[in-house]
């Protein structure tokens, strides 16, 4: 796999084509599984983690659900490499940063990934974009039957898949959608969604920020509860609210709109004009303009820009990615010249963003 | 061990010591619904609200599991994989399958704290494990054999490993 050609490219869940996709970025199932018969990752000897690896490395090389997948030995990348998969959101922060042996087998397409000796033996993880759970759930379901045809995996009937976290237990499933909220942001109404989020066993969370705001205004919703609930109505649970919320939210887009056109106008143009000029600039500072820029689009005060690049500007102006894409390691201050060339190369391009 | 959740008017049962690059340490007291966010938000995923804005994003983290209600007089451990409660609760990571058998009756109502539930009624493989006591023998032997490379006794480490292959074999299909 090699990963410049990955940094110049992007994933099918960022195309920004799947349903409510100007609201939902994306859908996510991760599932948590352990083998009966070794001990958990934390708690496993260096030799038993090869083993584990192992297994899991002939279990994905043979696994045949219609796409190939390609495996990468996560201990030997180096740290550049690990971080560009961590914002690619192909492993997770915890599979970057723990020790031993690991790995992840990724499709082609990145909507797989598979994720070995994170903090379970194995985790299941299925991205998409749009508000596409149910699809998310088939294909997870099925890769985990496949799975299980090759392996027998830690179960009690009494608590379901066992994990390494009592958190986890039960269905080790976690069903997540990543929502792009700036106009309930921007009109201070998110806290109140949240509040009545938490109350449903529903968790959020900023996505992408350095500092303490989600920047960027995406934000991810989760289920809490593993345990006691089937999948179908952990899935449920979620698919009751996101509508909702994407409700909210496009009242909210327009309210604004209608209020003062003017200035909503005003203030996205300023947006799309600073990335496109900025000779200097943070990733903090792209995220809450591309942020602008991205509703700009969807409600057609920014014409001729494809959501699909604005999406991807996310992501390739992130640290790991400028440097791939440069092609050498870069400090923070470089990286934010960087950043602006290559934004205002994507954006000023129109053959591209015309499409 | 009667806190407040830092973020929510829920008791606290999560007792999380966050230690910084200079050696600082702090404390933040969670119910389980908001340390299950805390301890999964990975760090490039800040939190947002206002409440757990508050919350420095950190690495290392430090976990205690502190029950309610029974605070532990005599600790117990793992038969199968030597992991003890205590360990457990510092660390937030069980050591192996077996442990929801060995710590059950301490994990029964965490679960029933972080879950509102304690039966699993989702999915349930195929094939379901044909004997437990297997899988949990092999964890065992897996463990001596560790134990006998560590002390460079090679005859019972390939007498360890003929057995967990012979186990592995018979259970294989
Ligand atoms: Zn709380
Ligand atoms: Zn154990």
């Amino acid at each position: 796999m090699d990963f410049h050609d990955l940094a110049t490219r992007s994933g099918e869940w960022l195309r920004g084509n799947g349903p409510e996709s100007d609201i939902v970025i994306s859908s996510r199932l991760r599932l948590a599984r352990n083998l009966a018969d070794f001990p958990f990752c934390n708690r496993a000897s260096d030799l038993e983690k090869r083993e584990i690896e192992a297994t899991f490395r002939t279990v994905s090389d043979d696994l045949e659900f219609g796409e190939d997948l390609h495996y990468l030995d996560v201990d030997k990348l180096d740290s550049i490499d690990r971080q560009f998969l961590v914002e690619r959101q192909l492993i997770s922060r915890e599979l970057a940063t723990t020790d031993g042996a690991r790995g992840v087998a990724i499709a082609l397409s990145e909507d797989v990934s598979l994720m070995v000796n994170e903090e379970d033996h194995l985790r299941i993880q299925v991205l998409r974009s749009g508000y596409s759970l149910q699809a998310c759930w088939e294909l997870g379901n099925r890769i985990d039957d496949l799975v299980e045809d090759k392996v027998r995996y830690a179960f009690s009937e009494e608590f379901g898949y066992l994990t390494a976290c009592p958190t986890n237990v039960g269905t080790g499933m976690r069903a997540s959608v990543m929502l792009h909220l700036p106009a309930l942001a921007m009109t201070k109404q998110i806290d109140r969604v949240f509040r009545a989020l938490q109350k449903i066993q529903l968790a959020v969370r900023g996505l992408y920020g350095e500092g303490s705001q989600a920047s960027g205004d995406f934000y991810q919703i989760s289920n809490n509860v593993t345990l006691g609930k089937t999948e179908a109505e952990i899935l449920r649970n979620i698919e009751v609210v996101v509508p909702q919320i994407v409700q909210y939210e496009r009242t909210a887009r327009t309210e604004l709109v209608k209020e003062s056109k003017q200035t909503l106008h005003d203030r996205v143009s300023r947006a799309y004009g600073i990335l496109c000029t900025a000779q200097t600039i943070s990733s903090e500072e792209t995220m809450h303009l591309l942020s602008s820029v991205r509703m700009g689009v969807n409600l057609n005060l920014i014409p001729d820009v494809n959501v699909g690049m604005i999406n991807d500007l996310f992501i390739h102006t992130q640290p790991a990615h400028l440097q791939k894409i440069e092609g050498q390691p870069l400090e923070s201050e470089e990286r934010n010249i960087a950043r602006a060339t290559y934004l205002r190369r994507r954006l000023t391009n129109t053959s591209e963003s015309a499409n | 061990m009667k806190l407040k959740c830092h973020q929510c008017p829920e008791r606290a049962v999560f007792h999380i010591t966050e230690v910084d690059d200079g050696g600082q340490y702090s404390e933040v007291h969670l119910c389980p619904k908001c340390a299950h966010h805390y301890l999964n938000a990975t760090p490039e995923q800040s939190v947002t609200s206002a409440a757990l804005a508050e919350v420095p994003e950190k690495p290392k983290a430090e976990v205690s599991v502190g029950l309610p209600s029974s605070p532990l007089e005599t600790d117990i451990e793992c038969s199968v994989c030597g992991m003890t409660f205590a360990e457990f609760r510092s660390s937030g990571r069980l050591g192996c399958p077996h442990d929801y058998d060995a710590f059950r009756e301490h994990l029964m109502p965490l679960m029933e704290t972080i879950h509102g539930n304690t039966r699993h009624v989702g999915k349930v493989p195929g094939r379901l494990p044909a004997d437990t006591r297997v899988q949990t023998e092999l964890i065992k032997l897996r463990q001596e054999l560790r134990q006998a490379i560590a002390t460079e006794d090679y005859e019972r480490a390939a007498e360890l490993r003929d057995q967990i292959d012979r186990l592995r074999g018979d259970h294989a299909e």
